[in-house]
C-alpha cells in the first residue's frame, strides 16, 4: 500500500468518529500527517458551509464560494495561514453575530477537532482536490504481503494491510456447512440441498471450494438471484404505481434481466442494451425488451391529470433514477436548484433529461404495448434469434445490384387497375383537438396541413376514448365514384396499431362525405376484414351506436371502400372539394394512422391488389432524388417483399418466424420507442407550469466535461456510451460496490447509491479502485468479479465477532469478520419452499400470484379487483415472481422490508418485526409449507432422533445439538397428546393451501411434525444468513 | 478447515450488548445511530414501544397524539365549511378569467368555465356562532371546539399525488409518511400496537383508490410503517392462527421457537436474536389484544348510540370509535380515510350523502375524548386532499388546491374560531394562506416538536417532513 493512500485509509475513520466525541486511539492521525482535502476537509465544507457557499448560486451568501479555492482564497483563506484566514475566525468565534454557522442556521458549531482539521489544511497550503469518486480510478499496487498464509488473493492482501495497520487480525474460516449455506444464499438465492453439502464437506480435492462456487455461478439460478437485486435497483414492477394502479406488463424486461445475468453479458454491454437498446445498429428483440428500462417509471392514468405535468414528473424521475442507478450520484436534488454539495447545476438535470425526451410515452393514459417473442432460459434462444437477425439483415442490406433491380421494377411498374389519388388534407379538425403530425412536427388538427403522403398520424398522449376527424381536401379529377379508408399500421400503438385500443383494435362508427357543403349518400362498403355484427356496411347507416370493428392484434394495415350512390362530377378544372367526417372509437377504439383515398373508376369496386398498390405506385412517381425517407422506406419494403431476387432469405425467415411462434406465445412488454425528442425547458424551481426557462439540449453534467457523440445532438445511445466508457470514474465503482455489498452485506463505500460529497468514503479506496479497475479490464465481467469476491479468505471468514473486536470496529468496516444479516423476502419465502419441497424451479415468465389476504386490495379502484392466487406450479415459484403491485406489495414481502420499487432501491432495511413475526406464524404459504415438509420428515425412516436431524440438516444444513434435539422432542410428544385427544384439529391442518394432504388414519402424527416443522421454518437462524 | 466446534468458540462469546451499551449511556443513541449509519446495530426497544429521537422535546408537548380523518375524494369547502354567499348571486355565470388564468386546473382543462352556487344552507353552531353547512348538524353541535381553518392550500390537483404530498409533504415516492415521522419523533408508548394505525371506510360518492404509500415509511426504518386495520378478515394480515391451531398450541410452538433461538444466541450471540424472541411475543400479544380493541362488547349502548355503531364493521362511525379506543391504548397516530368525497357530479345529493355517513362519527369522537378528559392532549385534523372548484363540473365540482377548509381540534389548537378566508367565489386562499407544509410544522409543534429539526439523513441530505418549508400558525394555537 502507498503512504498517500494508507493515509487515506486511516484517517477518514477520524471524521467519522471525531465529531461524535469518540476518540478510539489507535486511529488519530498523527499531528505531523499532511491532511488530505477530499478526506477530511470537504466532508466539513460540504456538510457546514456549502448550503450557503457552494455549488447552488441561488442559494449563496456574501457571494462567496467555498467550493472553489480560487474564490475562497481571495476572500477568507490565508494559505499557509490559518491565523489571519477569516475562515477560521469566523468558525471559532465566540460572537453569535460572527459565528459561521450562522446562530440561526439550525446547524451546530464545528466542533474543536473540525476547526483543528481547517486550521492544520490552511496551514500547510489548503491544498483543493477533486473529490475522490469524480477521479478515474487509479489502480494502486497490490501491497506486499510477506507472510501470506491467510490471504488468497488480491482482495485479501488490500484488507490485510489495513488490518494489519489497524493492529488486527482476520477471523479464522467458517466451516464447510456454514460456507456452503452461505455461498448458496449468495449466490444462487437459495438454500444448498443436504447432498451437495455433504459432497461439499467430504470433498478433500484442493479446488473443493472453487468447484463448489464455479457450480453455483453456472446455475440457472444464479440470475434470478442477481434478478432480484437488479430489479430493486430499476425500480421494476408490474404495476404503473399510481392511482388506479393497473398492470402494465414487463415481465419480459425481468426475464431478459435473469438471462443477461446467467449469460454473464458484460456489464457495459447489460447497461447500454437497457439504456439504448432501442438505438442499438440491428437490436434483437432482446435488446429491445431491455430498453423496457426507460419505461420502469411510474406512470398516471388518473382522470384530470395535465399531461404538460406529468412529463415533467416523468423526465424528472429518468434523471433521479438514472444518477443513483449508474452514476451513485443524487442529481435529482438538482430539479429545483442547483446541487447544494455536489457540483451539479439545474441545468445539467434538465440536460440529462433531455437525453430522454425522445421516449414515446403516453403522458396519462395507458401506456403501448408491444409484443415481442419471450425471453427463453432454455440456451437455444440466441441461436434462434441471431438467425432472425441475420435474415431480416439480408432482406435490409443495401446493395448496388439490389438498387439497380429495385430501378428496373420501378420503371415497368404498371399502374393499379383501380387509380386511388390521396385526399391531400388542406384544413383538418378533431372532435378533442387533437395533434397530428405534419412536416414532422406534431401540430393541432386545424394547423395541420398535408404532410407528403397525406397520413393523419395522431399525437398518442393525447388518445381521447372516441373521436370524429373531419377531414376537407381539394381532389383535381373529373369524377368521384368511390372513397378508401386505409387504417395503417402504427409502431407507435399498441400491438402495433392500427388501433390506438391496447389490443390494436378499432372502431369506425360513421363516414360522412359532402361535397361543397351538400351530403352525398354512399351507399356499399367492403373491407378487409369483416365481424359479425361489426360489418363494413355499419359504417354508412347513419347509426352511432354500431360500427365496423377491426378485431384485436390484427396488427395489418386494414382498408375500407365506400362507393357514392351517384357519381359527382367536377364542374371545371379546379377539382372538387370533398369533405369527409370519420367517427370513431369508444374505449380508445380509434385509429392512430390513417389516409383517404378517392377513384373515379367504375363501380363496382372489390377489395384488391389496388389498394395496396396505390401507396407504392404514388412514390414510384415521384423521381428517386425527391424522395422522402419514410417513402423510400416504404417502397423499398415493398420491392424487398415481392423481387424474387430475396425470395431464399423470404423463405428462411418465414420459416424461423414459424418456429419462433411455435415455442410460445410472444410476450407484452414495454419497450422504448424514439420519437422526435419533446423539447427540453430548464424548469424554475421546478415549476411544470413555468415556461421562462432556458431551452436545453442533451449533455452530460459540466463536471464530466464533454462528451463527443456521432451527431450534433447527442442521443441516448451516446449516454450509454458515456457512461460505460472503460474512464468513467463512477460507473464500475458503483457497481462493484454494489457486488461487494451483496456478498458481505454492507459496501466498501457504505451509502451505496451517494459517492457524492454527503456520502461516506470507501473504507478502503485502493481496493475498491483496484476491483473497479480489474473489472473493467476483464471485460466487465460480473461472474469473475463475484468469483474473485466469494473465493477471497476475506468473505470465507466467520462471522462470529469477539468483545474486543466489537469495540474497535464496531460497523466490521475493516472487515476482520464476515457479516451476519436476514435474507431478503423473496428469500425467505424460497427458503420456506426448498426446505418443504414445494418449490418450482421455473424460469421466467408472466408474474405469479401466491396466496394472498382476502380484501387486501379492497382500497384499490378503477376498476375494483381480486386477488386470484395461481393453483398448482405457479403457486410455489420463487419470491421474484410475485406479481409487484406497487401500491400494494404483497404483504409478505413487505414484511421482509421488500421495497415497493416506485423509486431505485439500492439497500433494503432488515428490520425485525411481529408483523414478520406473524407471516412465518400464519400465512398459508409457510404453514402449508410445513406441513408439506412434515411430510418429507415421515418418509424418512426412523427412529425419531433420525427425523430430527433429518429435519434439521434440511432447515438449517447442520446437525441438532442435544439441548436442541431436547425441545424438539418435547413438542413432538407434547403434540402427539394434544392432537390425539383432539384429531378434529389435526384434520384441519390438513387444509392449509392446496398441496395434497394426508389419509386421515395419520393426521395425528402429521399434525404433530407439523409443529416441529413449524417451529424450525420461524427460526431465526433459518432466516439468517451468517 | 475449521468444522463445528467454531460454533462453540468461548472467546468469541459476547458482551456485545454490554458494549453497545456502554457506547450507548456514552453517546447518545440518535448520536450512535448516525454514527452507525445507515443502520443502528444497537439494542433496539423491542417490540412496537419505541424510544423517542426527539429527546428531549424542542418544546412543551401540547398534544400527545394525532387522529387525522382524511375526507378521501377532495371535500368540498363549499358544502361544508366556506359559506360564499357571492357565488350564490354567481351562480351559472362564467368564472371571471382573471381568476382562473394560469392556475392548474383538473378534469375542467379546456372547458368553459361557469359558477355553481354552494348546494347547501350554512347554518351557525354553538356560542361561537361558527357557521357550518347544514349538512354536519352533529360537527355543528361541537362548533365551539372547532379550529376551521378556510385557507388551505396544497400543490397536487390529482388525488394519488395529492395524498402522497398531505401525507409526506412531496408528490416523490419513498418519502416517509407524517405518522412515521411522528412515531421516529416521538416514538410508541402502546405496548402491543403499532404506533402508526390506519383504519379506511367507504361511501358516499366515488370512492378513490388509497395506496399503502400513504402509510409507508420511507427511508425511515420499516417499523414505523402504518399499519392498517381491516374490518374484514383478519384485522391485522395474518392475525388469526392457523386452522387447527388452538391459542395453546400456538404459544407452544413459539415457546419452542423462542427456546431454540436461545440456544442459538449462546453461540451466536447476536442481539438480534433477542429481538426476534421479543418480536414472537409481542406477535403472540397482538393476536390477543388487536381482536380485544376490535370488540366493542364493552362499550356502553350510550357510546355506540352516540357514535351511531353497532360494532366493528368497518364504517366511518365504528373507525372514529376505534380511534378512541386506539387513543386510550397510547397509539400515536390514528389515521382515518374515508373515500366518498369526489363529486364530479351530483355534488348536492352526494356531500350531503358523504356527510352523512361521517357527520355523527366525528362529532361522538369530539365529545367521547372530551368526556374521557383525553380531547385536549389529542389534536385532530379532519381534512380532505384538497377541496373542489367553484365552478360547475355539471352538477358537480372538479379538484380544487388553491384554496380549501379543514378543521383541526383538540390538544393546543384554539377552539371555536375561524382562520382565514378565501376570496369571494371560494376559489383562492387570500387571508392568512394555510399549506400544507404549515399544517405540519404546526401539528409538529403541537407535539413538541421543532419541525426543522425532525430530520434524518438520506442520500447525503437532511429531510424533513416539511421539506425546506413551513410555518407554525402561531394564531391558531391556544
Amino acid at each position: 500500500m502507498t503512504a498517500a493512500g494508507n493515509r487515506r485509509t486511516q484517517s477518514w475513520i477520524l471524521r467519522v468518529l471525531v465529531p461524535c466525541g469518540t476518540v478510539i486511539p489507535f486511529l488519530v492521525v498523527a499531528a505531523a500527517d499532511p491532511i488530505d482535502f477530499s478526506v477530511h476537509v470537504q466532508p466539513i465544507l460540504s456538510n457546514r458551509c456549502f448550503k450557503c457557499h457552494g455549488p447552488d448560486g441561488n442559494a449563496r451568501q456574501a457571494d462567496l464560494r467555498l467550493d472553489v479555492r480560487d474564490v475562497a482564497v481571495a476572500k477568507v483563506i490565508q494559505p499557509g495561514d490559518s491565523e489571519a484566514s477569516a475562515l477560521i475566525r469566523r468558525v471559532s468565534s465566540a460572537d453569535p453575530e460572527q459565528v459561521m454557522p450562522p446562530a440561526d442556521s439550525q446547524q451546530p458549531a464545528l466542533s474543536a477537532a473540525e476547526i483543528e482539521l481547517l486550521r492544520r489544511w490552511i496551514d500547510q497550503g489548503a491544498k483543493y482536490e477533486r473529490h475522490w469518486s469524480l477521479e478515474v480510478p487509479r489502480r494502486e499496487k497490490v501491497p506486499q504481503i510477506p507472510d501470506g498464509n491467510w490471504c488468497r488473493n488480491p482482495v485479501d492482501r488490500f484488507v490485510y494491510a489495513r488490518l494489519k495497520d489497524a493492529e488486527l487480525d482476520p477471523s479464522p474460516e467458517i466451516d464447510r456447512r456454514t460456507l456452503a449455506r452461505r455461498l448458496s444464499f449468495d449466490l444462487i438465492g437459495l438454500p444448498p440441498s443436504a447432498e451437495d453439502v455433504e459432497a461439499f464437506v467430504a470433498n478433500g480435492a484442493p479446488t473443493a471450494y472453487e468447484d463448489y462456487v464455479d457450480h453455483l455461478l453456472e446455475s440457472p439460478h444464479f440470475g434470478e438471484r442477481m434478478a432480484m437485486y437488479w430489479l430493486d435497483v430499476v425500480r421494476y414492477a408490474d404495476t404503473m404505481g399510481i392511482h388506479s394502479d393497473n398492470f402494465r406488463p414487463h415481465s419480459p424486461f425481468r426475464d431478459w434481466v435473469i438471462k443477461a445475468f446467467n449469460d454473464n453479458l458484460p456489464y457495459d454491454q447489460f447497461v447500454r442494451a437497457q439504456v439504448a437498446g432501442d438505438l442499438l445498429p440491428g437490436a434483437t428483440s432482446g435488446q429491445l425488451i431491455a430498453s423496457g428500462f426507460n419505461r420502469l417509471n411510474m406512470t398516471t392514468e388518473e382522470g384530470g391529470a395535465q399531461p404538460k405535468e406529468y412529463r415533467a414528473i416523468y423526465q424528472a424521475d429518468r434523471v433521479r433514477n438514472f444518477s443513483v442507478i449508474f452514476l451513485g450520484m443524487t442529481l435529482g436534488c438538482a430539479q429545483c436548484h442547483d446541487h447544494k454539495f455536489d457540483p451539479f447545476t439545474t441545468r445539467d438535470f434538465y440536460s440529462l433529461a433531455a437525453f430522454f425526451s425522445d421516449v414515446a410515452e403516453v403522458a396519462v393514459g395507458r401506456q403501448v404495448v408491444v409484443t415481442l417473442p419471450r425471453i427463453r432460459h432454455d440456451g437455444q434462444d440466441d441461436l434462434l434469434e441471431d438467425q432472425i437477425a441475420e435474415y431480416k439483415a439480408q432482406l435490409d442490406l443495401e446493395t448496388p445490384e439490389l438498387a439497380a433491380a429495385q430501378r428496373v421494377w420501378e420503371s415497368v411498374l404498371k399502374p393499379p387497375a383501380v387509380e386511388w389519388a390521396v385526399l391531400d388534407p388542406n384544413t383538418t379538425s378533431s372532435q378533442h383537438g387533437g395533434l397530428y403530425r405534419s412536416q414532422g412536427e406534431y401540430v393541432k388538427a386545424e394547423s395541420y396541413h398535408c404532410d407528403a403522403d397525406g397520413i393523419l398520424e395522431r399525437e398518442y398522449s393525447t388518445n381521447p376514448n372516441s373521436e370524429t376527424t373531419q377531414v376537407v381536401a381539394r381532389v383535381t379529377r373529373p369524377r368521384i365514384t368511390a372513397i378508401y379508408l386505409e387504417l395503417l399500421t402504427d409502431r407507435l400503438a399498441p400491438l402495433q396499431g392500427p388501433g390506438r385500443r391496447p389490443d390494436g383494435s378499432v372502431l369506425i362508427k360513421e363516414i360522412t362525405l359532402s361535397v361543397d357543403g351538400e351530403n352525398v349518400p354512399l351507399v356499399r362498403a367492403e373491407a378487409t376484414v369483416q365481424q359479425q355484427d361489426r360489418s363494413a356496411d355499419l359504417v354508412i347507416d347513419g347509426k352511432d351506436d354500431t360500427a365496423w370493428g377491426v378485431p384485436p392484434q390484427t396488427a395489418e394495415t386494414q382498408r375500407l371502400i365506400l362507393e357514392l350512390q351517384e357519381p359527382i362530377e367536377a364542374a371545371d378544372s379546379e377539382g372538387l372539394l370533398l369533405t369527409v367526417s370519420v367517427s370513431a372509437g369508444g374505449n380508445k377504439a380509434i385509429p392512430g394512422r390513417m389516409r383517404l383515398w378517392a377513384t373515379g373508376a367504375p363501380l363496382p369496386l372489390h377489395i384488391d391488389e389496388s389498394l395496396v398498390m396505390a401507396p407504392v405506385y404514388r412514390i414510384a412517381q415521384i423521381p428517386e432524388a425527391e424522395r422522402s425517407a419514410p417513402q423510400k422506406k416504404v417502397i423499398s419494403e415493398f420491392f424487398r417483399q415481392t423481387t424474387p431476387l430475396l425470395v431464399s432469405p423470404r423463405n428462411q425467415l418465414e420459416e424461423l418466424l414459424a418456429k419462433r411462434g411455435e415455442r410460445g406465445a410472444p410476450g407484452a412488454t414495454l419497450v422504448t420507442v424514439s420519437e422526435k425528442p419533446r423539447m427540453v425547458r430548464i424548469l424554475p424551481r421546478g415549476n411544470w407550469m413555468d415556461d421562462s426557462g432556458e431551452v436545453v439540449t442533451p449533455a452530460i453534467p459540466g463536471v464530466f466535461g464533454e462528451f463527443a457523440g456521432e451527431s450534433d445532438r447527442l442521443t441516448r445511445l451516446d449516454l450509454a456510451r458515456w457512461v460505460t466508457s472503460t474512464d468513467h470514474p463512477l460507473t464500475a465503482r458503483v457497481y462493484v460496490n454494489r457486488l461487494w455489498k451483496l456478498v458481505f452485506g454492507a459496501g466498501l463505500v457504505r451509502t451505496l447509491d451517494d459517492f457524492g460529497t454527503q456520502g461516506r468514503p470507501p473504507s478502503h479506496p485502493e481496493l475498491l479502485d483496484w476491483l473497479a479497475t480489474e473489472f473493467v479490464d476483464k471485460g466487465w465481467d460480473t461472474k469473475y468479479l463475484i468469483r474473485l469476491l466469494v473465493t477471497s479468505a476475506t468473505y470465507r471468514q466467520s462471522s462470529l465477532v469477539s468483545p474486543t473486536l466489537l469495540s474497535r470496529d464496531p460497523e466490521n468496516e475493516l472487515l476482520a469478520r464476515q457479516n451476519r444479516f436476514r435474507l431478503d423476502a423473496e428469500m425467505v419465502r424460497d427458503n420456506a419452499l426448498t426446505i418443504s419441497g414445494l418449490l418450482v424451479r421455473t424460469l421466467g415468465g408472466e408474474s405469479v400470484k401466491p396466496y394472498q389476504p382476502a380484501g387486501y386490495w379492497e382500497n384499490l379502484q378503477f376498476p375494483k379487483r381480486k386477488w386470484e392466487h395461481d393453483q398448482e406450479g405457479d403457486q410455489y415459484r420463487r419470491g421474484l415472481y410475485t406479481f409487484w403491485c406497487r401500491t400494494f406489495l404483497h404483504p409478505a414481502l413487505l414484511a421482509f422490508d421488500a421495497p415497493t420499487r416506485e423509486e431505485c432501491t439500492v439497500e433494503r432495511p432488515r428490520s425485525n418485526t411481529p408483523l414478520a413475526a406473524l407471516v412465518l406464524l400464519n400465512d398459508p404459504t409457510y404453514v402449508e409449507a410445513a406441513r408439506v415438509f412434515a411430510q418429507r420428515i415421515l418418509d424418512q425412516p426412523g427412529p425419531v432422533e433420525a427425523r430430527f436431524r433429518f429435519a434439521f440438516r434440511e432447515a438449517l444444513q447442520r446437525e441438532p445439538k442435544q439441548a436442541e434435539l431436547a425441545v424438539l422432542n418435547s413438542l413432538l410428544s407434547e403434540f402427539y397428546d394434544q392432537y390425539s385427544a383432539d384429531p378434529a384439529a389435526a384434520s384441519q391442518i390438513q387444509t392449509v393451501g392446496s398441496a395434497p394432504g394426508v389419509e386421515e388414519a395419520t393426521v395425528i402424527q402429521y399434525a404433530a411434525w407439523t409443529a416441529v416443522a413449524r417451529t424450525l421454518l420461524n427460526l431465526h437462524e433459518t432466516i439468517t444468513r451468517n | 478447515m475449521m468444522n463445528e466446534t467454531v460454533f462453540h468458540d468461548i472467546a468469541l462469546r459476547d458482551t456485545r450488548r454490554v458494549l453497545l451499551g456502554k457506547l450507548t449511556t456514552g453517546i447518545g443513541s440518535a448520536a450512535l445511530a448516525s454514527l452507525l449509519n445507515p443502520r443502528p446495530l444497537g439494542a433496539k426497544i423491542s417490540g412496537f414501544k419505541q424510544q423517542a429521537v426527539v429527546d428531549p422535546m424542542h418544546f412543551p408537548a401540547k398534544a400527545k397524539r394525532v387522529i387525522f380523518l382524511c375526507q378521501a375524494g377532495g371535500m368540498s369547502h363549499l358544502e361544508t365549511f366556506d359559506e360564499k354567499p357571492k357565488l350564490v348571486a354567481m351562480d351559472g355565470q362564467p368564472m371571471p378569467q382573471s381568476i382562473t388564468q394560469g392556475q392548474p386546473i383538473a378534469q375542467l382543462q379546456g372547458e368553459k368555465l361557469s359558477c355553481l352556487a354552494p348546494q347547501h344552507l350554512f347554518l351557525r353552531g354553538g356560542k361561537s356562532g361558527l357557521r357550518i353547512s347544514s349538512i354536519f348538524p352533529h360537527v355543528a353541535s361541537v362548533a365551539d371546539e372547532l379550529c376551521i381553518v378556510n385557507s388551505a392550500q396544497t400543490e397536487q390537483i390529482n388525488h394519488d399525488p395529492a395524498h402522497t404530498f398531505m401525507n409526506t409533504g412531496t408528490q416523490i415516492s419513498g418519502r416517509p409518511a407524517m405518522g412515521a415521522w411522528l412515531t421516529y419523533g416521538l416514538g410508541n408508548e402502546a405496548e402491543n400496537l403499532p404506533g402508526f394505525v390506519v383504519l379506511t371506510s367507504v361511501g358516499g360518492g366515488q370512492g378513490q383508490p388509497i395506496a399503502a404509500r400513504q402509510w409507508h415509511s420511507g427511508f425511515l426504518p420499516s417499523r414505523f410503517q402504518g399499519v392498517q386495520f381491516r374490518s374484514a378478515g383478519d384485522p391485522v394480515l395474518y392475525l388469526t392462527d392457523p386452522p387447527g391451531v388452538t391459542r395453546d398450541r400456538q404459544r407452544r410452538v413459539i415457546d419452542a421457537v423462542n427456546q431454540l433461538n436461545k440456544i442459538y444466541d449462546e453461540t451466536i450471540d447476536d442481539p438480534e436474536i433477542s429481538t426476534r424472541i421479543a418480536q414472537y411475543e409481542l406477535a403472540f400479544q397482538m393476536q390477543t389484544s388487536v381482536p380485544e380493541l376490535m370488540d366493542f362488547s364493552g362499550e356502553t349502548q350510550d357510546t355506540l348510540n352516540m357514535y351511531g355503531t353497532k360494532g366493528a364493521d368497518g364504517t366511518y362511525a365504528a373507525n372514529c370509535l376505534l380511534a378512541r379506543r386506539l387513543a386510550e391504548r397510547g397509539v400515536r397516530f390514528i389515521q382515518l380515510y374515508h373515500r366518498g368525497w369526489d363529486h364530479h357530479g351530483g355534488v348536492k345529493k352526494g356531500a350531503q350523502a358523504t356527510a352523512g355517513l361521517v357527520d355523527q362519527g366525528t362529532a361522538a369522537l369530539i365529545k367521547d375524548l372530551k368526556q374521557r378528559g383525553m380531547l385536549d392532549e389529542t389534536l385532530i385534523v379532519f381534512t380532505g386532499e384538497f377541496g373542489r372548484t367553484p365552478m360547475a363540473q355539471g352538477d358537480g365540482r372538479d379538484h380544487h388546491i388553491r384554496g380549501f377548509s379543514m378543521f383541526l381540534c383538540g390538544g393546543g389548537v384554539k377552539p371555536g374560531i375561524r382562520y382565514g378566508a378565501t376570496d369571494d367565489l371560494g376559489y383562492l386562499a387570500v387571508e392568512n394562506v394555510f399549506h400544507v407544509h404549515d399544517l405540519h410544522a404546526t401539528m409538529l409543534s403541537l407535539m413538541g416538536i421543532d419541525h426543522k429539526r425532525l430530520t434524518y439523513r438520506y442520500r447525503g441530505r437532511d429531510f424533513r417532513l416539511t421539506d425546506v418549508h413551513g410555518n407554525v400558525v402561531q394564531q391558531i394555537l391556544s
